[in-house]
């Protein structure tokens, strides 16, 4: 029995091998992350059972139920989705087009310098009253320049006649640091209450997430989402080497700028709306290439179901398993992370 | 009618400030094995690099099939030629299959990504490798003869005339060497593809090679049928080594034997008896054909 089965579609014109495990993987991830939303929205200081929480999904229960799910916990939830999912699939295609496990927008610095941009951003356009003093939707738009910036100076300063991933990471890394120590900088400069404030937001969380934020995050994500799904063959390509990939015909540094600026974007959405949630981009990927192999036909969807997980699940923790606190969801995130990343370096 | 695949005219190639081939015009042969041989860092794999459009000239051009390479859709060499570079790595997890299947590139498209011809020609350079047992296995847990096998099966996947290979057999044990370069002698054989690799082993390049092209300091240094062209001076020039030249006893092809120490067991000098080391110099450069 073969692992892979072709699906061809009008006389041929669309063609597709599909890996079956793959596509087992995803299904079963996609039935848990529905299942894991579910729960998640009916936990909570209120306490709402699954069944009545479909019924509240579907337009009926009750009308507190209904208050406490669509005010406060769906657009939580779905945001807490779609940044799993962003920042799963920007570390992905990092770390194909990197070549490197390693590769994550946090660790290039891409994320630190989304951070500095909002905060900067928080600064500027914040009034005596803290209150911001222009719409909220110009935030992600300051994440993803702060991104880009970061992603351009890693691009030119790796520079030499194309880029080579082990130059991308060493800028990168060198870049993390900077773009910290701005950040703890502006911090410092800052206002005390704005610097607690900006300090929650850096560890990364989803409270406070509403609807107008949903409104944003969720076309940005699913436009970049679906450009990257299309542009997987590339990234296949990319993970064989420059000069292998252009041997088959790949136009090598031009795709290799498209899919850092697609990483970006999704990274720079995420980061405005969630902070720096961190190790979602490095440890998703690779839970997904343990799962399902590095081609990233199967690898995108898996990480990107991955990432919702980890992010939902962290969020669901740090709100409900510590009575009133409420502990930032990058703070699990970064706790199941920062050992696998150390994992790593000593196994690489 | 072009009887040429690849051709060079006054090409120039450097790294950064560095001159590495200076004004170079050279025909490949259409349908033959054409093996580059030099010593370390004469630029024969630059030159590979160059004629497979991987590096830009700094003047001159590369032409294939009459067109410059440059000047050409890079997906539309890809359908003329294939190149394997040297210790190509796959990621962790990637299986042959979907190695060969990337071989297709040139053909897909977004959509189309599995067509029917696709599944044809990976079929076939799986066979023609002898790689189809091992199609569902990940390329890590391959033998370096195996994984070598499979990257050569992206290349034939690519369905090209041309294959070019920069030195597909370094790192590999003997047996593994001679059986990739049997397979690529038997391309060239069935199929009449034609061939263009970097090769350490210069008796090893006699025995496959139709043409050797020998570069030595920017340029060629001398090209043509390996018992044309292989001599003592030559090996001398090419790769500073004193050797004799001999006929291999079973394919007749030259065969450098390299001078220096060893253990001899035969009389070489008339006064030295066997057994023990010797070193042993150049007395005379008699050609044993």
């Amino acid at each position: 029995m073969s692992k892979y089965f072709p699906l061809r579609f009008r006389k041929g014109i669309i063609s597709f091998l599909v890996d079956k495990k793959a596509i087992i993987v995803a299904t079963i991830l996609f039935l848990l992350t529905i299942l894991l939303f579910l729960v998640s929205t009916g936990m909570g200081d209120m306490k709402i059972s699954l069944i009545e929480v479909i019924n509240v999904l579907l337009g009926k229960g009750e009308k507190m139920h209904v208050l406490v799910i669509q005010s406060f916990r769906l657009p939580r939830i779905i945001i807490a989705v779609l940044v799993g999912t962003a920042l799963a699939i920007a570390g992905g295609i990092l770390q194909g087009i990197v070549r490197n496990p390693l590769a994550s927008p946090d660790i290039l610095g891409i994320t630190g310098g989304a951070s500095v941009a909002v905060v900067l951003f928080l600064a500027i356009f914040s009034d005596k009253n803290n209150a911001l003093t222009v719409s909220i939707k110009w935030m992600p738009l300051a994440a993803f320049i702060g991104a880009t910036v970061v992603a351009f100076l890693i691009y030119t300063l790796a520079w030499d006649h194309g880029v080579s991933p082990i130059k991308l990471v060493l800028v990168g890394i060198g870049l993390f640091a900077l773009t910290q120590a701005i950040t703890t900088l502006l911090m410092i400069l800052g206002p005390i209450y704005q610097a607690s404030q900006a300090n929650i937001w850096l560890t990364g969380t989803v409270y406070g997430s509403n609807w107008e934020n949903v409104k944003v995050l969720a076309p940005w994500t699913l436009i970049l989402l679906i450009i990257t799904f299309v542009s997987s063959r590339h990234l296949n390509i990319q993970e064989l080497g420059d000069a292998v990939a252009t041997g088959v015909g790949s136009r090598v540094n031009r795709q290799r700028f498209i899919l850092l600026l697609l990483s970006t974007g999704l990274t720079g959405g995420a980061v405005a709306f969630a902070g720096g949630i961190g190790f979602v981009g490095l440890l998703a990927p690779h839970i997904a290439r343990r799962l399902v192999g590095s081609a990233f036909g199967a690898l995108l969807p898996v990480s990107a179901l991955i990432g919702a997980i980890l992010v939902m699940l962290a969020d669901l923790i740090g709100r409900t398993m510590f009575g009133a606190t409420e502990i930032p969801a990058g703070v699990f995130t970064a706790a199941i992370g920062a050992p696998y990343f150390i994992y790593l370096l000593f196994k690489n | 009618m072009i009887n040429h695949a690849l051709e060079t005219r006054s090409l120039t190639l450097s790294y950064g400030e560095t001159p590495i081939i200076d004004n170079l015009d050279l025909m490949i042969p259409k349908g033959k094995i054409t093996v580059f041989i030099g010593g370390n860092g004469c630029g024969k794999s630059t030159l590979l690099r160059s004629l497979a459009r991987l590096l830009k000239p700094q003047s001159g051009s590369v032409l294939l099939d009459g067109e410059v390479i440059h000047k050409m859709s890079t997906k539309d060499v890809a359908r003329e030629l294939a190149i394997l570079p040297q210790g190509p790595e796959a990621p962790e997890g990637l299986t042959v299959l979907q190695l060969v299947k990337q071989g297709r590139y040139p053909y897909q498209n977004w959509m189309k990504q599995w067509s029917s011809e696709d599944e044809q020609k990976v079929n076939y350079a799986l066979e023609a490798t002898q790689m189809t047992e091992f199609a569902e296995r990940h390329v890590d847990s391959l033998s370096g003869g195996q994984r070598q096998r499979a990257w050569i099966a992206m290349t034939l996947a690519q369905d090209t005339d041309t294959i070019l290979l920069d030195e597909p057999t370094t790192y590999l044990d003997m047996t593994y060497q001679i059986e990739i370069l049997d397979l690529l002698f038997e391309l060239n054989e069935n199929e009449q593809r034609t061939i263009v690799m970097v090769l350490h082993d210069l008796n090893l390049a006699c025995r496959y090679a139709h043409n050797i092209v020998a570069v030595r300091n920017k340029s060629i240094y001398a090209e043509g049928k390996p018992e044309d062209i292989i001599t003592t001076k030559l090996v001398k020039d090419v790769f500073q080594m004193d050797c004799q030249v001999a006929t291999d006893p079973i394919f007749g092809t030259p065969l450098c034997i390299p001078y220096g120490k060893g253990r001899c067991l035969i009389n070489n000098t008339g006064d030295n008896y066997a057994q023990g080391s010797f070193d042993i110099r150049r007395k005379s450069s008699v050609r044993t054909v």
